[in-house]
């Protein structure tokens, strides 16, 4: 035995010992979470839904993800871009997460991707899914288990264009998600564009809005209008009268359990699309929806599913890792894989790590309680990806 | 363009303006009289509206929260004025800013405590929820009708007390001239809490009723303050009639600008460079509106001071 081989042994030697001590020390310490979400202003009711859903799978696992124990570190960002990327710095630098997840905006996404990405700490969507990382500035820690900006907003064109619809009039905040929605929205709807208006994210009198709709005459109105502002104008649009003359259709987003809870009947008969729904049937989602109006009293939104998938798919990935979390390779696999039973049923990635998934159309009725929610009508687009994976180049 | 556009803008820029005008009154007697810049007139505003949505939703009835919200709001302005405010009257304008915007970030941490951080619901009352039908083919929603109906009678009502009462005189008074006021015999004390009170409820009243249109949150009032000072300063500080003509003006140029500006914008540049300037434009316009009145009138429309 030379001299150098023994060297050599003693190396490896050493490099397992310490393998051997890290992997100790791994599954010792938590798995963190750094749930960075919009807890105050007109979109709380989303992020509270997000980290209510994503607590809830922790809970569900006794406290741990992926057999190891779960510190999940819960973070505002006041639907503003600059507290979003200044929080999210702090996750990552000071607390050291392993996952960031939570964001519900899209501006704020953008924001808090770059200090994310940079620090090679995986994030997983449980909302926002804008078309830049979908195309162009796809990112190998970016992960949507939840869908890419445009899909519902496809999906409720199509449906728009199957029944019939000439005139349409669209409504979206200024903002990155508002312009994919209706980019996805005409995607799929070859009809007549009736206006075409983008609103102040923080807006919440649409006066001058409807003014305009009695003016225009559609004969539907599409809005995208997340939590407080859909609720604001749903309620107005009642109120003006317009609902007898034109068709509300909006996606899963602005026809939820939190637009519903705050508008009530006046809402029954609107037509929406979303990847979820509480009354679809496969075993997850069924424990899913009875373990969440058990835990909180209220029906599940789809935010509520997006952040319970975001939990399952993290555990998924500390899990088959086996809590390596610091082999960011392994971790990636891991997460392309998606070996996790999600509450949409079937759920894939794509090359982009946005979801192939389903569409479903969804009508708000009352159901055998009385309650009034959503009823899951039909498959509207069958195992869809988003437009942009072809334009992205993800980096091995 | 067509006719019933025109007039649906004008009756929402009547409905805001009529809003505005409950905030900027108690703001301009406020400033005219004790000479005194309030920044938290907007948390009195805020306190009001989160007062009348939390009694609404216990009692299930909006009248008694409305009615009890206002109340409360009137006791917390007199409170604040007893307490905090009617120290900072012999200050300069300066100290009045610092001290009043901390007592504003107080109010909303206070009531972001209190009430956590998520907005609360209130709803119109059922019989007002649905539209009337005010000619053939436009029907407006019978709750801005109705803010527009409750506005016009808080400023009539205002206007008989200012003018044609005593309180009122000694009010117009104390705006003109202060000193003189108070050398012939106002008990100037008594006079500004009671001011101070009827500003509160103005403001209570603003809040209740724009929270249906809008959602009651933390720091609601900020936005709608600026308008407000924007308000006083084109109608005369310290004259009713300035803020109600004010209000009025601010109103319908924001409402005309918010809806026409991007009509014509569409057109020119499309949707969404439109909605970018638009919102832009039309609060410039409103500064405009301002700077235009200052030019040529620099006490504004109504001046008091002598």
């Amino acid at each position: 035995m030379t001299k150098q081989t023994t060297f050599f042994k003693t190396l490896l030697a050493t490099a397992a010992a310490v393998t051997a001590l890290t992997a100790a020390a791994q599954s010792n310490e938590p798995v963190k979470v750094g749930m960075l979400s919009t807890l105050s202003g007109p979109g709380a009711g989303l992020g509270i839904d997000i980290r209510d859903g994503f607590a809830l799978a922790v809970k569900l696992g006794g406290g741990k993800l992926g057999g190891r124990t779960a510190e999940v570190i819960v973070a505002d960002d006041q639907a503003s871009p600059d507290v979003g990327r200044q929080t999210a710095d702090r996750l990552v630098k000071r607390d050291k997460v392993d996952f960031m997840t939570g964001v519900v905006f899209s501006n704020v996404m953008l924001a808090v991707g770059a200090p994310t990405f940079q620090s090679k700490t995986f994030y997983v969507s449980a909302n926002a899914g804008p078309s830049q990382y979908a195309g162009e500035q796809c990112n190998p820690y970016f992960f949507s288990a939840s869908w890419q900006n445009d899909n519902l907003h496809e999906a409720v064109g199509k449906t728009v264009a199957d029944k019939g619809f000439k005139r349409v009039a669209l409504i979206a905040p200024n903002y990155p998600a508002g312009k994919d929605a209706l980019t996805g929205f005409k995607r799929f709807y070859k009809g007549e564009v009736a206006s075409e208006t983008y609103t102040q994210l923080n807006q919440l009198d649409y006066g001058a809005e409807l003014s305009q709709l009695r003016a225009t005459k559609p004969d539907a109105v599409y809005i995208f209008l997340p939590g407080g502002l859909g609720i604001n104008f749903i309620k107005q649009f009642v109120g003006a009268g317009l609902s007898k003359d034109m068709t509300l259709f909006g996606p899963g987003f602005s026809a939820d359990e939190d637009v519903i809870k705050a508008v009530g009947e006046p809402m029954l008969g609107m037509f929406n699309t979303s990847q979820w729904a509480h009354d679809l049937d496969n075993a997850a989602n069924k424990k899913f929806v009875a373990e969440f109006e058990k835990e909180y009293g209220r029906l599940p939104s789809l935010y509520a599913a997006q952040g319970y998938d975001a939990a399952k798919l993290i555990d998924a990935a500390v899990r088959d890792t086996k809590g390596k979390l610091d082999d960011k390779a392994a971790v990636r696999k891991a997460l392309e894989a998606a070996k996790f039973d999600s509450v949409r049923g079937a759920f894939k990635f794509n090359t982009n790590h946005f979801p192939i998934q389903d569409y479903y159309l969804r009508v708000i009725t009352k159901n055998g309680k009385g309650q009034v929610t959503n009823r899951t009508l039909g498959t509207v687009l069958k195992g869809h990806a988003d437009a942009y994976a072809g334009s992205c180049k993800m980096p091995s | 363009m067509n006719g019933i556009l025109i007039l649906e803008q004008m009756l929402n820029g009547l409905q805001f303006g009529l809003m505005l005008f409950l905030l900027a009154a108690g703001l301009t007697l406020v400033f005219g009289i004790m000479d005194m810049i309030n920044l938290a007139h907007g948390s009195l505003y805020m306190v009001g509206a989160y007062l009348i949505a939390t009694i609404s939703a216990a009692t299930g009835s909006f009248w008694w929260g409305l009615g009890l919200g206002i109340v409360g709001a009137a006791v917390f302005g007199m409170l604040l004025e007893l307490t905090i405010l009617r120290r900072l009257y012999q200050r300069d304008h300066v100290s009045q800013v610092l001290g009043t915007f901390a007592i504003l970030l107080m109010c909303n941490e206070g009531v972001r405590l209190i009430w956590g951080s998520q907005p609360l619901s209130l709803n119109p009352p059922a019989s007002l929820a649905g539209p009337v039908e005010l000619m053939a083919g436009f029907s407006y929603p019978a709750y801005r009708l109705f803010i527009i109906g409750v506005g016009l009678v808080v400023a009539g009502l205002l206007y008989v007390l200012i003018v044609h009462t005593r309180v009122g005189m000694q009010v117009r008074a104390g705006a003109s001239n202060r000193e003189m006021a108070m050398a012939m015999g106002t008990n100037v004390r008594t006079l500004f809490t009671a001011v101070f009170g009827v500003g509160a409820a103005l403001c209570a009243v603003a809040g209740g009723m724009m929270g249906p249109l809008l959602a009651v949150q933390v720091g609601m009032g900020e936005s709608i303050l600026i308008l407000a000072f924007v308000v006083i300063v084109i109608g005369g500080i310290g004259s009713i009639r300035g803020a109600l003509l004010g209000a009025l003006l601010v109103g319908v140029v924001d409402t005309a600008g918010r809806t026409l500006i991007p009509l014509f914008l569409n057109a020119a540049v499309g949707p969404q460079a439109a909605s970018n300037a638009g919102p832009a434009l039309a609060s410039i316009l409103i500064y405009i509106l301002m700077a235009g009145v200052l030019f040529f009138k620099p006490r504004g429309l109504f001046p008091t001071h002598g």
